[in-house]
């Protein structure tokens, strides 16, 4: 028998490609059936607008995590409440979806376009509590990761890293760029500086829409949704 | 004008609507939907004692927009930002003509700002001459998002954009305020990426560029443009009321601001009727950064800083007199990066 647990745990995988949270602490989940080998589960979004092209990514990518799980034979994923609910929820491809409106079929540049944004951030994430650790700016940009202490924000940006095919060996330098260039000693600073934005940028958005989400749900929760992590005050 | 502690503030609000999204002017499910996400922008923001009726919020009066902004809200001088959205709204959403029955009855109150659709080419550019003539516009606010027909967008540096670009040199009509939305065309592309803004900004280095909503969701590249391009501006609608919801995010989003483009080249907006200028401008004057690291490396801001932001750049933008006594009061404050001045690249 397949336990919602185990179809949850898999949806915990998928991320808001945009927001870098999973879609089940965003609440993005709103329900969630098993019965025998076919699971169904609805997704619903902040707001009418959101854009396709990420609404789109969230669906496919929640339908392949729950096929994924051991056992599930059919998986139906369903978006609520979108202006364009009914072609995401039918079409098989994303320019299927939007007949002429797509250029090709792919919206995998759009998704490298933000793991890289990701990777940026999750690094900056990690960098700030190095330095807050009395870690010194020269001292980071000669850093291996096999010189990282254990932690969350530390094992994030592992995983960051590796989806973008950057090294992740223990002899690996910390602090390199999306295409896994190392920084210089001087310019880690200004790299870091750049990347702070990104994070606010990132965290920003990130508020702002669940903020929207509780308000157009009038703070009906979603499955396995957490709320907002305190912001570190180091 | 507002006054507190001695410290006097002119105040322009860069971003205003007079907008009819009433169930008779309302055309489909695409114009429901958009009041209704604009309604939850307005509920899940504004302070409890400013909250409306969804009913009163689809259609205000004039008397409504007058009192929230002049009589209660410390507003000088507004700017309509139009908003056509036609393929929702039957008569449009904020259209020019909508917005110009007020600019007509308060001449000093208002600026009134058009806006252009290139996707309608050569007639696109007709009508944009036939409109300024009309009403003389100084700025244009362009929505890229905006569907039309089959399109579901639109970027600053397509053909037909360039040439209503183009236009605008001619006739004198220098602010060209963009809005970033969800949809464009191609939709598998980012439709939030302002890069389009670059390219149109370094191409037209006698026009002002300002970035609605700070480049929000894309603070981070609006911040890099705003440092490569020194005509390049952001203004605060939505960042504002952050303020009161999320005021750490807002004090990021404004040192972030500070740090890169610097004090002259942010301005002050509500975004009326989803926010309303009084509390927003009372917050911003009252406002401090928290206590810890997080903020250290963000300038102070100071009253002139906040003076700045609060009218005194949008009133050099749009040749607005401002009264001796609500000048700045000291020296420039030198945030932000140093932007050179460049000459036009090739259109």
């Amino acid at each position: 028998m397949i336990e919602q647990d185990a179809v949850l745990d898999a949806l915990s995988g998928v991320r808001d490609p945009e927001l870098d949270e999973p879609v089940t602490d965003l609440g993005f989940v709103s329900d969630l059936r098993v019965e025998d080998d076919t699971v169904s589960v609805r997704l619903r979004l902040p707001t009418y607008f959101c854009a396709p092209n990420f609404a789109y990514l969230m669906v496919a990518d929640a339908r392949e995590a729950v096929l994924s799980v051991p056992g599930v034979r059919r998986a139906s994923v369903v978006l609520d409440g979108h202006y364009a609910s009914e072609e995401l929820n039918t079409a098989s491809a994303f320019d299927e979806a939007f007949p002429g409106e797509t250029e090709g079929p792919d919206l995998g540049e759009l998704r490298t376009t933000f793991r890289r944004k990701s990777f940026v951030s999750r690094q900056q994430q990690l960098c700030r509590s190095l330095l807050a650790e009395d870690c010194s700016p020269r001292e980071l940009a000669r850093m291996r990761l096999g010189d990282v202490p254990p932690s969350e924000a530390f094992e994030t940006y592992l995983d960051r890293r590796a989806e973008l095919g950057v090294e992740v060996s223990p002899e690996a330098p910390l602090v390199v760029d999306p295409d896994g260039r190392r920084v210089p000693e001087e310019a880690v600073v200004q790299h870091l500086r750049f990347a702070k934005t990104v994070r606010v940028s990132i965290e920003g958005n990130a508020a702002l829409c669940r903020g929207l989400l509780e308000t157009r749900y009038g703070g009906e929760r979603g499955l396995g949704e957490r709320p907002e992590k305190e912001e570190a005050t180091t | 004008m507002y006054e507190k502690d001695g410290e006097k503030y002119f105040v322009v609000d860069g971003h205003v609507h007079y907008w009819d999204a009433s169930p008779e002017n309302t055309t489909n499910k695409y114009g429901e939907g958009f009041i209704r996400c604009f309604y939850d922008y307005h509920k899940n923001l504004s302070p409890e004692e400013y909250l409306w009726s969804l009913d009163k919020y689809r259609k205000y009066s004039e008397e409504d927009m007058m009192h929230d902004l002049f009589e209660i809200g410390y507003v000088d001088v507004a700017i309509f930002q139009s908003t056509y959205l036609k393929d929702f709204y039957n008569d449009g959403f904020n259209t020019t003509a909508r917005n110009a029955i007020l600019k007509e009855k308060y001449p000093d109150k208002f600026i009134l700002n058009g806006q252009f659709e290139p996707r309608l080419g050569e007639a696109g550019l007709e009508e944009f001459e036939r409109k300024h003539e009309k009403y003389g516009f100084t700025g244009i606010k362009l929505y890229t998002a905006e569907w039309h027909e089959d399109s579901k967008g639109w970027k600053l540096d397509d053909y037909w954009s360039i040439k209503h670009l183009e236009k605008c040199v001619e006739l004198g009509v220098k602010n060209i305020h963009v809005h970033k939305g969800p949809t464009i065309w191609p939709l598998n592309r980012d439709s939030f990426d302002v890069a389009d803004v670059d390219e149109a900004a370094s191409s037209f280095p006698e026009l002002n560029f300002i970035v609605e909503h700070v480049g929000l969701p894309r603070l981070e590249d609006f911040c890099w443009i705003g440092t490569q391009e020194p005509n390049v501006y952001g203004g605060l609608a939505v960042a504002m009321p952050f303020i009161y919801a999320k005021p750490r995010y807002f004090a990021q989003v404004i040192g972030e601001l500070l740090y890169w483009l610097g004090e002259d080249r942010i301005l002050f907006a509500s975004d009326y009727a989803i926010w309303q200028p009084k509390w927003l401008v009372e917050m911003f004057v009252d406002f401090e950064y928290p206590e810890d690291a997080e903020f250290d490396d963000y300038a102070e801001i100071t009253p002139d800083i906040k003076r700045k932001i609060l009218g005194l750049n949008a009133a050099k933008l749009y040749d607005i007199e401002v009264p001796e006594e609500l000048q700045l009061v000291t020296a420039d404050q030198g945030t932000g990066f140093d932007v050179e001045e460049k000459p036009a690249t090739e259109r």
